[in-house]
């Protein structure tokens, strides 16, 4: 594989622990406005010092082929997930009755 | 009975699902997409290194413009890749740490130099285009944020071949000294071109759990021929003679097939034996040692700011 | 080489726009992947393609006006260290990461003066590619002078550095306010701009900048002088022999 390098028999490989102290940049969470008209949506993420840094970086790693005319910047840290997707929006697949498709309209009713 | 993670996450596999940041997944799985997204991180970055070298002599304004762009377009993507390894628990700051102390790796293609104008045309059109064959693959890989990251990669690097032939192009109908630049950069470029893939399916020991985990879709020795077979017909148009005597066309597959591979160059350059092995991770240690300042700087200027705003 | 008088000195001052933003596109394409972070390698890169671009775009008009047949490639690569008319201080080398914001921050305050006032020049062609490189300009300012802020205002060690940063580039702003008889003739016809009616505007943005990141503006009364009239430091040489050496060992060949 392309980026892969392969182990040499008997080598000692480290693999991260996740918990190197940081010394480094707090993430953030990019997101990008395409066109006047669309929603921001989630572009990546990047490290930046501070918050007028992170909307630079982000103009620089993710509108350099002008795919934005905005971008919004969030602290990784910011971001409160869902988790159990399971109980949370399983329950919304079973409710038909809320798209169109589940009534019949007769043809000559027209267009509905 | 109750469904565990590991169903879901069996299910999801098979389902061709993406499996996502907070989904349980195995533990080996997680470790084997750290390792590969960081390595694959770490060659975008080191990669810079051996186009950077001819950036400040690049022959007209307008390569010089294209060949800039490139190679910070590898700096974008090295920043996604990492992105997309840190959704998995680790940060930038250790993944470059154990860069920068050898623990982990960078593809060794990048460990040979750059001697010439014509490398740079050279590595345009084969070490990227084997990178795209690769990358094309693994847009399809089972792990989100890492098929969105390649996604991306793939859609920007699609210049990145291109601008490599049309170097060659101009030398191809260029001078006599340029058709010896560039047939000087094919003879060494070709066959670690050709290692990239990895060794032979037979040796490769993550393969089998990789391809079952999705992670890996399609296997070295299938995409090192998906290359030649795509190469091979443009190289015949720039008119470059490959360094490969035993290179033929095989009318019952379909298929170029190549000599021998010397696979004890290959592990050699594993090792740390190839040829810019050592000053590659110097310069990148280098950059960032003396990055130190500005980083701490930064850091606490924007502490005072935040101390400042709640006073 | 036969140019009409008139064209000659748009000729001239074409290629002097030209020659600051090809040295110091060169000089920021030194620096690929030596920036702290990645994020910074992104944005040194966009600022470098920025001036480059600036600079193709300067000289294939020079050449027009010259109607000689030369290419924006025979201006950056066929001409000597005495014919490149560039500031002295976009050819500073930089040390590190300090000194490159410095000169660029310094400098950037000047093109953004400069700029604005060429997006109004009577010669069209000028005033759009002025328009094009004033967005540019204000961007590098934006974010060169953050940078100045969080530098001078960090730790005690970049406080330092940044001064020190400032000082080392100080000497060389005096020049970019001189004006010779080519940038007065410019004025007049109203194609160009005095650079003197510059200083006051870069004089407030870099005082208010260095207050905000707690430096002091150098009181060094020495400036140095002579990029206009091809009288460089050592540096812009090495600088040339480097970029134009595919050039000159292949000459007249197609890349």
């Amino acid at each position: 594989m392309t980026y892969e390098v392969p182990e040499i028999p008997g080598e000692q490989t480290e693999d991260p622990t996740g918990h190197y102290e940081e010394h480094g940049w707090p993430l953030w969470e990019v997101f990008v406005r395409p066109k006047r008209g669309l929603n921001h949506s989630h572009a990546g993420s990047l490290h930046a010092p501070d918050a007028e840094a992170a909307v630079q970086n982000a103009r620089d790693a993710y509108t350099r082929r002008a795919e934005g005319i905005s971008v919004w910047v969030v602290p990784s840290t910011a971001i409160y997930a869902s988790d159990d997707s399971e109980a949370m929006f399983e329950p919304f697949e079973d409710r038909p009755y809320r798209h169109p498709t589940f009534y019949d309209i007769p043809e000559e009713v027209g267009q509905m | 009975m109750t469904i565990t993670g590991e169903d879901r996450f069996l299910e999801t596999i098979a389902a061709d699902d993406k499996v996502e940041p907070r989904d349980w997944m195995p533990d080996g799985y997680r470790k084997t997409l750290i390792r590969q997204i960081a390595q694959h991180a770490h060659s975008e970055i080191i990669g810079m290194q051996p186009e950077g070298n001819w950036i400040t002599r690049a022959p007209t304004l307008m390569r010089k413009i294209i060949l800039m762009a490139k190679v910070q377009d590898e700096a974008g993507h090295g920043l996604y890749l990492y992105s997309a390894a840190e959704t998995l628990g680790v940060s930038r700051d250790e993944l470059q740490h154990l860069l920068h102390t050898g623990k982990q790796k960078y593809s060794s293609i990048f460990n040979y130099p750059t001697l010439s104008w014509a490398d740079i045309g050279a590595i345009g059109w084969l070490v990227d285009g084997a990178a795209i064959v690769n990358q094309i693959a693994l847009q399809s890989t089972s792990y989100g944020p890492y098929a969105r990251a390649m996604v991306r990669i793939c859609k920007e690097e699609s210049f990145h071949a291109r601008q490599g032939y049309s170097i060659l192009l101009a030398l191809s109908r260029g001078s006599e000294a340029q058709r010896a630049m560039m047939q000087d950069a094919i003879d060494r470029w070709w066959w670690p071109s050709l290692m990239m893939f990895g060794p032979p399916d037979a040796e490769s020991t993550h393969t089998e759990q990789s391809m079952k985990w999705k992670i890996k879709r399609v296997t070295n020795d299938e995409l090192r021929q998906q290359f030649v077979d795509q190469t091979v017909p443009q190289g015949q148009h720039l008119g470059v003679t490959f360094p490969d005597p035993d290179l033929t066309y095989d009318e019952g597959t379909g298929h170029w097939m190549i000599g021998d591979i010397d696979w004890d160059e290959f592990w050699a350059v594993v090792k740390g034996d190839g040829r810019l092995s050592r000053e590659r991770i110097a310069a990148k240690v280098h950059a960032w040692e003396e990055g130190a300042w500005v980083r701490e700087a930064a850091t606490a200027y924007a502490e005072k700011v935040s101390l400042r705003r709640t006073a | 080489m036969t140019i009409t008088a008139i064209a000659a000195p748009l000729l001239k001052y074409l290629v002097r726009l030209a020659d600051d933003n090809l040295v110091l596109g060169q000089r920021l394409s030194e620096y690929i992947a030596s920036a702290p972070e990645i994020e910074e390698d992104l944005a040194v890169a966009n600022i470098g393609l920025d001036h480059i671009g600036v600079a193709q775009h300067l000289f294939s008009y020079a050449a027009e006006v010259e109607g000689e047949g030369r290419t924006e490639d025979d201006f950056a690569f066929w001409r000597t260290e005495r014919e490149f008319t560039n500031a002295l201080l976009v050819e500073q080398p930089h040390e590190g990461f300090g000194e490159l914001i410095a000169r660029q921050f310094l400098f950037d305050a000047y093109q953004l003066e400069l700029w604005e006032a060429l997006s109004r020049s009577s010669d069209e062609r000028l005033a759009g590619i002025a328009a094009k490189a004033l967005k540019e300009a204000r961007y590098h300012l934006r974010h060169t002078s953050s940078w100045v802020v969080r530098l001078g205002d960090g730790t005690d060690e970049s406080h330092r550095r940044m001064q020190d940063a400032i000082g080392a580039m100080w000497r060389f702003t005096g020049e970019l306010f001189e004006a010779d008889d080519l940038d007065r003739q410019m004025a007049d016809e109203g194609v160009g701009v005095d650079p003197t009616t510059l200083h006051q505007a870069w004089t407030a943005t870099v005082d208010e900048i260095l207050a905000e990141a707690t430096l002091h503006r150098p009181d060094d009364p020495y400036q140095a002088s002579g990029g206009r009239s091809g009288m460089h430091s050592e540096h812009l040489g090495h600088l040339l022999a480097e970029m134009q050496w595919m050039q000159r060992t292949y000459p007249g060949l197609q890349w």
